[in-house]
C-alpha cells in the first residue's frame, strides 16, 4: 500500500505523511485549538499588520488609477500591457496549484495531498482574487469593467467572442466559482466541528451557519463524497484550461514573442510550477510557526519538490523550444525577438530568469537538497521570482520591440506599478493570515480518515511482516 | 428770449445755492423747467410716468408686498404680453449662407516672415477652426506647411496678450491715443529726431503706403527693419551681381538638373511650398521612359532637401564656398584666380559640372539663404553661364517694400540708440530683445530709450522692456494684405472679431497718422479703391480679390536683364563675412564652425509658445520640446561626446544627452550634444528660437539660447568656436531614436535605372505566401477607400502631421509625456539612415493607420469599440472603449495612441472654439487612430446621397492629403479602377508595408526612387 501512496520514492528513505502517534481525538484538538482555543501568537499580528500596511498601499494606488488616470503605470505605446499584466498571469499561475493537489491528486488518489489542501486551495483562492483585479485596474475605463460581460443591454452589443479576452473574462470567472465552491464543500465537516467545538455564542453561530446543518450522517457522508468527487471532476479540465485561456491572449495576438503554438502547455506547466513553489513557499514558515511538523511533514516537501522538477524541465522545454522555432522559423522578426531576449536592451531579465527558474531549482536533483527545509525555501523563492521574471519578459520585451524600428521603445514600471505588485502581494497574504486565524488550516476530517486509513494498513504491512 | 434768459438765472440761482455734490445731465435739467420735462414725456414716455406719477414709500411697500404674494402664482398664468417696443428677432431665416454644422471657408492669406501664403480657411458657426492651402495662390497651390496650420492654434492661445499696457498699468486705446499723439505732436514743433521704427520684412503694400506717410509726415523719423531669419545674403549677392535689389525665383518644374549649394529649399522661404511641388512633380515616374530631376546637395547640416538628394556631400561651411568656386570654375566663370581649394572632391566637381553642362538652360544652381553673398552671386553667375537665367531661374523686380540688410539696419538702430538719437522706438512685431544679435546688447538700449511702443501678439521680451505694450490682432482677425514670393498680393480677411481687443498694425499706423478712427477694415479698402482708379468697377475688383485670395495681375515685374558677366566675376571675390569666417576658421584648426539656423518647428521662436509645434517631432532628429548642439558622429567621437537610452520610454522618447557648452568668442552657451548622421565633420548646429524667457506657458524656458552666442558679423556661421563637455546630462524628448531598419523591408528604394531595366524590380514577393483567413472576408461592395503615399515625392517636411493634428482634434501632452513614449500623433513620419554613418542616405516614412483589411487590432477588441466599416475602415468607438490597449499592442504599425491621461483640455475656454466640431474631443482612458478622416468621407457621402449621385474621385481629401505640398498622399476608392488611387495600386513600385503578415493594408507605398549619376554611381556609399 505505501508504494500506491507514494511510488515515486523509495520506502527506506521515505518519510511518513503523518508522524506516528496521532489519533482522532489529538488531530481535532490540535488543529481546532488555532482557531478557537490557542491565543493568537505575536507573530499573527505582526504579519497581518504588515500586509494589512501593504493592502492600503494597494487601496490607495487604486484611488489614484481611478481618479488621475492609467498614466500613473509606466505602460507607453508601443509596451501597453506592463506590470499589471505580468502580475496578472503571475497570480493566476500561483492559483493553479491549489485545485491541482485538491482536485487532480484527489482522483489519482494521492493522499500525501490531505494535509496540504485546504491551505493550497485557499491560496488558490486568494491568488485568483488578486489576479483578477489587475485586468480590472489596468484598463483606461476601470468603471466600465462590465462591458466586458455579456449582459442583456440598451447600446444592443454583445461582447466580442473572437477576442481572448472575453475569453479569459469566463476562464478567469468560471475557475474563480468552481475553486470557490469546492473549497468551501470540502470546508462543511470541519465548519461543523469547529461549530461543535466553540465555546462561545458568536463563533458557534457563525460557523453554525456556515456549516449549512452538518450533522454528519451516513447520508451527508455520502452526498459529500458525491460531489466533491464530481466538483474535482470538473475542476481538473480548468486547472487546464484556465491557463491555456490566459496564454490565447498572448498566443492569439501577432507579436513576435507571443504568436506561439507551445504557450498553452507551457503556460499550463508554468503555472503549476509556480503554484507549487507558492505552496512550499507558505508551506515551510506555516508549519514551523504552529508547530505542524508532524502534519505537513518532510514527505510533503519533497513531493512538491519533486513536482516542482518535473514542471520545471518542462518549463525549461518550453524555453528552449522557443529559441529553436525563431531560429528555425527563418523569420527575421522571431529571430531579433529571440536576439534581443537574450541580449537586448532587457537581456539581463532573460539570464536572471534562467538563473532562477531553471538552474537553480536543477539543485532538486540532489536528494539530500529536499532535507534541507531552508534550502527548499530559498529554492521555491526563487521560482517565484523566476516565474514573474519569465511573464515579464514575455510581456514587456515581446512588445518593446516588434515590427516597426521606428515604434520601438523602452519600458519600466513606477511608484505605482510597484505599489499595486506590492499591495497585491499584502493583500495575498492579509486574507492567508484571516484564513489560517479563522478557519481551520488542515482538513481535519480528511486528516481523520487519513490516520484511520493508515492504522489500517500498519496492520496489513505489521501483519505481513 | 425772456424765457430763456429766465431759465439761465434760475440756473445760476441753484448752481450757487447748492451745496455738495450735485450731478446734472443737461441745461434744461439743471433749470427744471417745464420744457425738459414736456420733452422727456415725448422722448421716454415710460420712463417719464415713472418720473412723473412718482411712487411714495408706502405705496412701494404696499406693491411690493402683493407683487411677492401673487409671484407664486405666476405659474398659472399665461406669460404677460411683452412690451410691444422690445422685440426680439426670431431665427426663423437664418442668416444668408449660415447653416448650422456646415462650415463656411473663407480665403486669405498668411503673411510669414512678411512674406504671403494664400490660405483658405474653414468657418464653423463664425469661428475659424482649420487652415487649407488656397490651390489658386502661387506660393500655396493648396498646399500647406506646418506654420500655416499650426497658426489657428496661436490665434486660440490663451497666452496671447489681452490688455493694452502702460508700463505695466491695464491702459484704453483712447488714453494710448491721447498720449502717443501729444508726445509725437511735441516733437514734430520741436524737431525732434522723430520716431524710429522697427520692423520686420514688409511686403504689405497697404504697410508700406503708410510707413511711407509716415515718414513724409516726420522726415526726421527712420524705418529700421530686422527680421532674424531675414535673407539678407541672397539680397546682398543679388545686389552685387545686378547692382540693384532683384529676387530671384526658380522655376523647378523645368529644371532637370539642380545644384544645391546648401539651400533648404524645398522647407524654407516664402516659396517652399511652390517649390517642393514643382520638385517633386519631376520626380515622379509613370512608365519605363520617365525621366527624374537630378538633384546634388553640398550642404553642412541635413535639410529637408538634403534627404531628397540624389547626391550628398556633407561639408563644412569653408568646404562648401571651396566646392561652388570649384564647380564656377569648372563652369568657366572666373573665381578671382585662385586655385581649387584642398579636400574639394575633383570627381563630384567633375560630374556636376558635366551634368550642368549637358543640360543647358535646364538646370538650377541655387544658393542656400544662409551662405555667404559670395556663393549667391557665383551661383548668379553660374546659371547666367549655364544659359538658366530667364529659363529655369527667373528674376524679378524685389517684392519687399524696401529691401535692406537686416543685419546691418539693426546695427544702425543701435548705434543710434547707443548715441541717444532715438527718443521714440515704435516696434512693429517683432520681439528683438530676443532675436537681436547678441553684440547689438538691444535690450539694454531699448531699457535705455524714453518711449517705446511695442505692437506683439505677446507680452514677450521686447514687451517686457517697452511702455507701451500694444496687443496685436492675430492675421485671422485682421484687415490687411500681403505678397507671395512672386510678388502676388493677396487681400487679408478677418474671419473672427478680434478675440483679445488686438489692433492691427494699419490701424496702429493710421493712429499715429492722426487718423485713429480709421479701421483697418477702411484703411486696407482705402488704399485698394486708391490703387485700382484705373481699374475700372472697384467693388467687382475688391470682391473677386477677397473671394479668389489673390490680387489679379499683381505679380512682381519680370526683369528682363541678366546679371553682368563682370560683375559676377568680381562678386565672385571673397566678401567680409567669408573671409571674416574663413580666417577666424583658419586660426585655430581644432576650433568648430558653429551654423546658426531657424528651428524647423518654431523658426525664430515666434512660434515658441504653439504646442503643436513644440510637440511636433523635428525632421531627423526627431526631438521635441528643445533645440540641441548637434554635431556629427566622428566629431562627437573626437570630442569623447555620446549619449544613452532611458529605461523610461527609451527609444521612443527619453534620451540623455550629454550637456556641452559651446563657446564662440568669449560667448558661451550651454545645451545636450545631440549625435546626427549627415552632419559635416567639425561644425557644429544650434537652432534659433529657445531658451525664451517670457514666450507663455508653453514656450517658456524650453531648450537653450542660441541668440546668446550670435553675433551682428556672423548671423549664421562663426568660426572659432570650441566645445567643452560638463558631465551633466539632459533628458531629451525623442521620439524615434532607433536609426536602422534593422534588414526589414520597410522603405524599399532603387534607381531610376534599375526601375528603366525592370519596373517590377520592387515589387511584393511575400504578400500572397499564406493569404487566407479563418474568417470570411468583407465584400466592399460601395465604396472601398484605399490610400497611396508615394515615398518618392514625400519630402517629410511634417506638414501632414500638423494637419491631422488641427483636423483630428489631437492633444498637446507635453515634454514629460512625449518622454514616457506616449505621444498622441495619428500620423508620424518614421525616419532612416542607410549606408556610411557620416553621410548616410535619410529615407522618410510617413505612417498614418494602414486600415487592414485583416485588421489584428479589430480581432482582439472584447468590446467591439474598433470594427470594420463596411467601406473597408477600421473605425474606432470611442465612447465603447474601455481601455485594455490590446488593439495597440496587436498592431504591428504601432499607429494606435492611447489617452493615459486626460490629455485635452477642457477648461481652456478659447480652446473650445477652436476645435474641429465634427470630431469626437476624445477623453481618458480610450483609444484613438487615424480614421482616414471619417468625418470627411461621411460628409461627402451624406450631400452625394441627397444629390443621388456617386462621389466623384477627388472629392475627398483627407488633411494630411490636403496639407501635402509634394502631392504624395493620394485617396480615394480603389473599387474604382479609374480612380487615381487604384491606377497608382495597380503600378509595379507600389507596396504594402509588412504585407507578408497578411495584414491586407488600404495604405500601401510607391517605392522611393534615385536618379544618381552613373558617373559617380561606383563611388557609392559616399561621403
Amino acid at each position: 500500500m505505501a508504494e500506491r501512496v507514494d511510488p515515486t520514492s523509495a520506502p527506506p528513505a521515505n518519510p511518513p505523511i503523518i508522524e506516528p502517534g496521532h489519533t482522532f481525538a489529538t488531530l481535532t484538538d490540535k488543529i481546532s485549538a488555532i482557531v478557537l482555543t490557542q491565543r493568537t501568537p505575536w507573530f499573527w499580528y505582526i504579519g497581518f499588520g504588515a500586509s494589512f500596511l501593504l493592502v492600503l498601499v494597494l487601496f490607495y494606488c487604486i484611488a489614484a488609477l481611478l481618479t488621475v488616470g492609467i498614466g500613473l503605470f509606466g505602460v507607453m505605446i508601443p509596451v501597453a500591457w506592463g506590470f499589471a499584466i505580468v502580475n496578472f498571469v503571475w497570480w493566476i499561475g500561483i492559483g493553479h496549484a491549489g485545485t491541482l493537489i485538491s482536485a487532480i491528486l484527489l482522483l489519482l488518489r494521492q493522499k500525501w495531498r490531505q494535509s496540504i489542501n485546504r491551505f493550497a486551495e485557499a491560496m488558490t483562492l486568494f491568488a485568483v482574487a488578486c489576479a483578477g483585479l489587475f485586468p480590472l485596474i489596468h484598463l483606461g475605463r476601470p468603471w466600465f469593467f462590465y462591458w466586458l460581460l455579456p449582459y442583456p443591454n440598451t447600446m444592443g452589443i454583445q461582447p466580442q467572442f473572437r477576442s481572448p479576452l472575453v475569453w479569459d473574462v469566463f476562464a478567469v470567472s468560471t475557475y474563480l466559482t468552481v475553486s470557490l465552491l469546492f473549497w468551501f464543500l470540502g470546508l462543511i465537516p470541519d465548519l461543523a466541528t469547529l461549530r461543535d467545538r466553540a465555546q462561545r455564542r458568536v463563533p458557534r453561530f457563525i460557523y453554525g451557519m456556515l456549516a449549512m446543518g452538518w450533522r454528519g450522517s451516513a447520508v451527508h457522508w455520502h452526498r459529500y463524497e458525491m460531489a466533491y468527487l464530481l466538483l474535482a471532476g470538473l475542476a481538473t479540465p480548468l486547472v487546464v484550461s484556465v491557463h491555456t485561456v490566459v496564454s490565447f491572449d498572448f498566443a492569439v495576438a501577432l507579436v513576435p514573442g507571443w504568436h506561439s503554438t507551445i504557450f498553452p502547455p507551457y503556460f499550463v506547466a508554468g503555472a503549476i510550477y509556480s503554484g507549487f513553489a507558492m505552496v512550499l513557499t507558505i508551506a515551510i514558515p506555516l508549519r514551523r510557526l504552529y508547530h505542524l511538523e508532524d502534519l505537513i511533514t518532510d514527505r510533503h516537501l519533497r513531493n512538491m519538490g519533486v513536482v516542482m522538477l518535473a514542471t520545471g524541465m518542462v518549463v525549461a522545454y518550453g524555453y528552449l523550444m522557443e529559441t529553436f522555432t525563431a531560429w528555425y522559423s527563418g523569420d527575421v522578426y522571431e529571430q531579433y525577438m529571440m536576439m534581443n531576449r537574450m541580449f537586448g536592451p532587457y537581456g539581463y531579465m532573460y539570464w536572471l530568469l534562467i538563473l532562477f527558474n531553471i538552474l537553480i531549482p536543477q539543485l532538486l536533483w540532489v536528494r539530500r537538497v529536499h532535507a534541507n527545509v531552508p534550502l527548499l525555501f530559498l529554492i521555491a523563492i526563487s521560482v517565484n521570482i523566476g516565474m514573474w521574471l519569465e511573464r515579464y519578459v514575455i510581456v514587456v520585451v515581446s512588445l518593446h520591440r516588434d515590427y516597426m524600428p521606428s515604434a520601438w521603445g523602452m519600458y519600466s514600471g513606477t511608484i505605482v506599478d510597484y505599489g499595486v505588485l506590492a499591495g497585491s502581494i499584502g493583500l495575498f497574504v492579509c486574507l492567508l493570515f484571516l484564513f489560517i486565524r479563522f478557519l481551520p488550516m488542515i482538513s481535519i476530517f480528511e486528516m481523520r480518515e487519513l490516520v484511520h486509513d493508515l492504522s489500517e494498513q500498519g496492520q496489513t504491512v505489521r501483519s505481513t511482516e | 428770449m425772456t424765457t430763456e434768459t429766465s431759465d439761465m438765472q434760475a440756473m445760476r440761482a441753484r448752481l450757487a445755492s447748492a451745496r455738495g455734490k450735485e450731478y446734472w445731465r443737461c441745461l434744461e435739467e439743471l433749470a427744471d423747467s417745464e420744457a425738459f420735462a414736456q420733452m422727456l414725456r415725448e422722448e421716454h414716455p415710460r420712463q417719464a410716468s415713472a418720473l412723473a406719477e412718482s411712487v411714495d414709500r408706502r405705496t412701494f411697500i404696499k406693491l411690493m408686498g402683493a407683487s411677492l404674494a401673487l409671484a407664486g402664482l405666476s405659474g398659472c398664468l399665461s406669460p404677460a404680453p411683452a412690451p410691444t417696443d422690445e422685440k426680439i428677432v426670431p431665427y426663423v431665416k437664418q442668416p444668408e449662407e449660415l447653416i448650422p454644422g456646415k462650415p463656411l471657408y473663407f480665403a486669405s492669406a498668411m503673411p510669414l516672415a512678411g512674406y504671403g501664403r494664400g490660405i483658405i480657411v474653414e468657418s464653423h458657426m463664425g469661428r475659424p477652426t482649420k487652415i487649407e492651402g488656397n490651390p489658386s495662390h502661387p506660393a500655396s497651390l493648396g498646399a500647406t506647411d506646418v506654420f500655416m496650420q499650426a497658426s489657428i492654434l496661436d490665434l486660440y492661445d490663451p497666452d496671447r496678450a489681452h490688455v493694452l499696457n502702460d508700463a505695466g498699468r491695464i491702459a484704453t486705446w483712447d488714453g494710448f491715443l491721447a498720449s502717443i499723439s501729444g508726445e509725437l505732436a511735441y516733437q514734430r514743433l520741436n524737431e525732434a529726431p522723430g520716431p524710429a521704427i522697427l520692423t520686420e520684412t514688409v511686403t504689405s503694400p497697404t504697410l508700406s503706403y503708410q510707413l511711407q506717410q509716415l515718414l513724409e509726415k516726420f522726415p526726421k523719423s527712420r524705418w529700421y527693419q530686422y527680421d532674424p531669419a531675414a535673407r539678407d545674403a541672397a539680397r546682398v549677392g543679388a545686389r552685387s551681381a545686378f547692382g540693384a535689389p532683384v529676387d530671384t525665383m526658380y522655376r523647378f518644374d523645368r529644371a532637370e538638373v539642380i545644384l544645391s549649394l546648401d539651400s533648404d529649399f524645398l522647407f524654407f522661404g516664402p516659396a517652399a511650398l511652390r517649390y517642393a511641388r514643382d520638385f517633386s512633380d519631376k520626380r515622379r515616374v509613370a512608365g519605363r521612359d520617365s525621366t527624374m530631376n537630378r538633384l546634388y546637395v553640398i550642404e553642412s547640416t541635413p535639410t529637408v532637401t538634403g534627404s531628397m538628394a540624389d547626391h550628398r556631400w556633407a561639408l563644412a561651411p569653408r568646404a562648401v564656398v571651396a566646392f561652388a568656386k570649384a564647380v564656377a570654375k569648372g563652369l568657366g566663370v572666373s573665381d578671382g584666380g585662385a586655385g581649387p581649394a584642398a579636400g574639394v572632391d575633383e570627381r563630384a566637381v567633375n560630374a556636376i559640372v558635366g551634368d550642368l553642362q549637358s543640360r543647358r538652360g535646364r538646370g538650377i544652381v541655387i544658393a542656400g539663404d544662409h551662405q555667404p553673398p559670395a556663393v549667391h552671386a557665383l551661383a548668379h553667375a553660374m546659371n547666367q553661364t549655364l544659359g538658366n537665367s530667364g529659363s529655369t531661374v527667373i528674376y524679378i523686380e524685389p517684392v519687399e517694400a524696401q529691401p535692406v540688410d537686416h543685419g546691418q539696419s539693426i546695427r544702425e538702430l543701435a548705434a543710434a540708440m547707443e548715441a541717444g538719437a532715438v527718443q521714440t522706438l515704435i516696434i512693429l512685431g517683432g520681439n528683438p530683445v530676443y532675436t537681436a544679435p547678441a553684440d547689438v546688447k538691444f535690450g539694454e538700449l531699448l531699457a535705455r530709450t524714453s518711449l517705446t511702443i511695442h505692437l506683439s501678439p505677446y507680452e514677450n521680451e521686447t514687451a517686457a522692456l517697452c511702455r507701451w505694450r500694444v496687443p496685436e490682432a492675430h492675421y485671422l482677425e485682421s484687415w490687411s494684405d500681403v505678397r507671395a514670393f512672386d510678388g502676388t498680393a493677396s487681400i487679408i480677411q478677418p474671419l473672427i472679431a478680434p478675440l483679445y481687443g488686438g489692433r492691427t498694425v494699419h490701424e496702429l499706423l493710421a493712429a499715429l497718422l492722426g487718423e485713429p478712427a480709421r479701421t483697418g477694415y477702411e484703411i486696407v479698402r482705402g488704399f485698394w479703391q486708391q490703387q485700382s482708379k484705373a481699374r475700372g468697377d472697384f467693388e467687382q475688383f475688391w470682391r473677386a480679390a477677397l473671394h479668389d485670395g489673390v490680387v489679379p495681375d499683381s505679380a512682381a515685374r519680370v526683369r528682363q536683364g541678366a546679371p553682368a558677366q563682370g560683375r559676377a566675376a568680381s562678386a565672385g571675390a571673397p566678401d567680409t563675412e567669408a573671409a571674416k569666417t574663413n580666417s577666424e576658421a583658419a586660426a585655430g584648426s581644432a576650433s568648430l564652425e558653429v551654423l546658426f539656423r531657424p528651428d524647423p518647428s518654431i523658426l525664430d521662436g515666434r512660434f515658441a509658445n504653439n504646442g503643436w509645434l513644440q510637440e511636433l517631432p523635428k525632421p531627423f532628429t526627431k526631438i521635441t520640446w528643445d533645440n540641441v548642439i548637434l554635431l556629427s558622429p566622428r566629431t562627437a567621437e573626437r570630442l569623447g561626446i555620446g549619449r544613452r537610452i532611458a529605461t523610461t520610454g527609451g527609444e521612443r522618447g527619453n534620451i540623455y544627452a550629454e550637456v556641452v557648452e559651446l563657446e564662440v568668442n568669449g560667448r558661451r552657451a550651454r545645451g545636450p550634444a545631440w549625435i546626427l548622421p549627415g552632419q559635416a565633420d567639425d561644425c557644429v548646429t544650434v537652432h534659433l528660437g529657445y531658451g525664451r524667457a517670457r514666450a507663455g506657458r508653453v514656450g517658456t524656458r524650453l531648450g537653450f539660447d542660441a541668440n546668446a552666442i550670435r553675433t551682428a558679423g556672423a548671423l549664421w556661421q562663426a568660426g572659432g568656436a570650441t566645445v567643452r563637455t560638463t558631465g551633466e546630462e539632459y533628458a531629451v524628448a525623442c521620439t524615434q531614436f532607433h536609426q536602422v531598419m534593422e534588414g526589414r523591408d520597410l522603405i524599399r528604394a532603387g534607381t531610376l535605372e534599375q526601375y528603366r531595366r525592370d519596373p517590377e524590380f520592387l515589387s511584393g514577393k511575400e504578400e500572397d505566401e499564406h493569404a487566407g483567413s479563418l474568417y470570411p472576408g468583407f465584400k466592399y461592395e460601395g465604396n472601398a477607400w484605399g490610400m497611396s503615399i508615394d515615398l518618392n515625392a514625400c519630402i517629410g517636411c511634417n506638414a501632414c502631421v500638423v494637419a491631422c493634428v488641427a483636423e483630428n482634434n489631437i492633444a498637446v501632452i507635453g515634454k514629460k509625456e512625449v518622454m514616457r513614449g506616449r505621444e498622441m500623433h495619428w500620423l508620424r513620419i518614421d525616419r532612416y539612415y542607410k549606408g556610411a554613418r557620416d553621410n548616410p542616405e535619410f529615407y522618410q516614412q510617413p505612417v498614418p493607420c494602414m486600415q487592414c483589411e485583416n485588421a489584428p487590432c479589430e480581432l482582439v477588441c472584447p468590446v467591439h469599440a474598433t470594427t470594420h466599416s463596411e467601406d473597408g475602415l477600421n473605425d474606432m468607438t470611442y465612447n465603447r472603449c474601455v481601455g485594455t490597449r490590446y488593439c495597440s499592442n496587436n498592431c504591428p504599425y504601432k499607429v494606435r495612441r492611447f489617452n493615459f491621461f486626460q490629455y485635452q483640455d477642457f477648461t481652456t475656454p478659447s480652446l473650445k472654439l477652436m476645435r474641429n466640431p465634427d470630431v469626437t474631443v476624445r477623453s481618458l482612458g480610450v483609444m484613438e487612430k487615424c480614421t482616414y478622416c471619417v468625418q470627411r468621407i461621411r460628409h461627402a457621402q451624406i450631400e452625394a446621397r441627397k444629390e443621388n449621385r456617386a462621389i466623384a474621385d477627388g472629392k475627398i481629401v483627407t488633411a494630411c492629403e490636403q496639407a501635402c505640398p509634394a502631392q504624395a498622399i493620394v485617396f480615394g476608392d480603389i473599387n474604382d479602377p479609374n480612380s487615381r488611387v487604384s491606377k497608382l495600386k495597380n503600378g509595379p513600385l507600389n507596396y504594402g508595408l509588412l504585407a507578408e503578415l497578411n495584414t491586407k493594408p488600404r495604405t500601401t507605398y510607391l517605392a522611393r526612387l534615385k536618379n544618381p549619376n552613373p558617373e559617380l554611381e561606383k563611388e557609392l556609399p559616399r561621403g
